[in-house]
């Protein structure tokens, strides 16, 4: 049976590769891809949007739809992943206490809590490493400048390469390090589910709001020109704010996202212990 | 790019690929495929497609990666095949 899958594979993979040599070679200017849209789009992007990296100007705004699924499709893998793995309530586990000026670890079996207070009692995780503390102080420190490039990424995406996308997992990424440096419960009560939550939708509702704000300006949905009637500067500039605009929305949603479906894989959907 | 340093990334990535899903420790697997997806991203980058390679590199080995590790951590580091 193994030997017949293997072969299987195999025989996909061949006509797979043999299929790849009638592709056009790479960079060739006279492939499909390259004569059909993308010359005008490389003619046009620059001023039409006012936007000098042609990935934005096309990724947000002349595929603007595409863009705003994309984040609906990443805020539904949210929603996803809470209904499959959040569980309320108290957690079944027992919980562990530690005593700070002597070390000594306190084990509860019942589900009661001892009040926590900075220099007498910290709650531990079940698998509890002691905390090292150049670790601890690293990743504090490190925390703000990851945010700060985050959100330098998602305001530069106009030059460089970059975006609502990446700046958003990178934002993500800097409260899941203090999560991991420190505890989850840290993480979360920083950035608290609700609010968590709260905004992971309202990234995708300044998405489809731009649009309907342009709308509302008689232009059509997501056609930022209709935005100049309210921005200063003329139709040009006002489709490099609606791209900026939208940027935020996606960098906003994809943050939220990110931090929900970490903090509900490592604690199992009870948003208490994690790794 | 020299053609020889192409050459030695496109063979990690089918390294990366193959040793990722034939691994038995599961943790392992996760780190093997960030791995593959930082070769993924110097590939789109040379290709001269650097947003992706910046989307692959901040998804695909940044988070990717420790959503797998927090998966494991819940669950088992083995295989059961």
């Amino acid at each position: 049976m193994k030997i017949l899958a293997l072969l299987i594979v195999a025989l996909c993979g061949g006509v797979l590769l043999y299929a790849t040599m009638d592709f056009p070679a790479w960079g060739d200017p006279a492939s499909p891809a390259s004569i059909h849209v993308s010359p005008r789009y490389l003619e046009k992007a620059l001023t039409e949007t006012a936007v000098p990296n042609v990935v934005t100007a096309v990724l947000a705004d002349y595929r603007g739809y595409d863009t705003m699924f994309e984040t609906s499709v990443i805020f539904c893998a949210g929603v996803a992943c809470f209904v499959l793995l959040r569980v309320f309530g108290k957690s079944r586990q027992d919980r562990y206490y530690r005593h700070v000026p002597t070390g000594i670890v306190i084990h509860i079996q019942d589900r009661s809590q001892i009040e926590e207070k900075p220099d007498e009692f910290e709650r531990i995780d079940a698998e509890w490493t002691p905390y090292d503390l150049i670790i601890k102080t690293l990743c504090r420190f490190l925390v703000p400048f990851i945010q700060l490039f985050a959100l330098y990424v998602i305001a530069h995406g106009h030059h460089s390469p970059g975006g609502g996308f990446q700046g958003g997992v990178i934002l993500g990424a800097s409260i899941i390090l203090l999560a991991i440096s420190f505890n989850l419960r840290s993480a979360v009560t920083r950035v608290p589910e609700k609010v968590n939550a709260l905004l992971s939708a309202a990234g995708v509702l300044i998405y489809a709001g731009t649009g309907a704000v342009c709308v509302a300006f008689g232009a059509h949905f997501l056609d930022y020109a209709g935005l100049s009637g309210i921005l200063p500067g003329g139709a040009v500039e006002a489709r490099s704010y609606g791209i900026f605009a939208v940027e935020i929305g996606v960098g906003i949603a994809v943050m939220g996202v990110m931090i929900a479906i970490y903090s509900l894989l490592a604690s199992e959907g009870w948003l208490e212990e994690g790794l | 790019m020299i053609w020889q340093l192409d050459l030695a990334v496109l063979t990690l990535v089918i390294v990366c690929a193959v040793a990722a899903i034939s691994v038995k420790d599961l943790l392992g697997s996760a780190i093997l495929f960030g791995a593959y997806s930082f070769m993924m991203c110097l590939l789109w980058a040379v290709m001269g497609a650097v947003d992706v390679a910046f989307t692959e590199a901040s998804v695909g080995a940044g988070v990717s990666t420790v959503f797998f590790v927090a998966a494991v951590f819940r669950t088992t580091r083995e295989t059961k095949d």
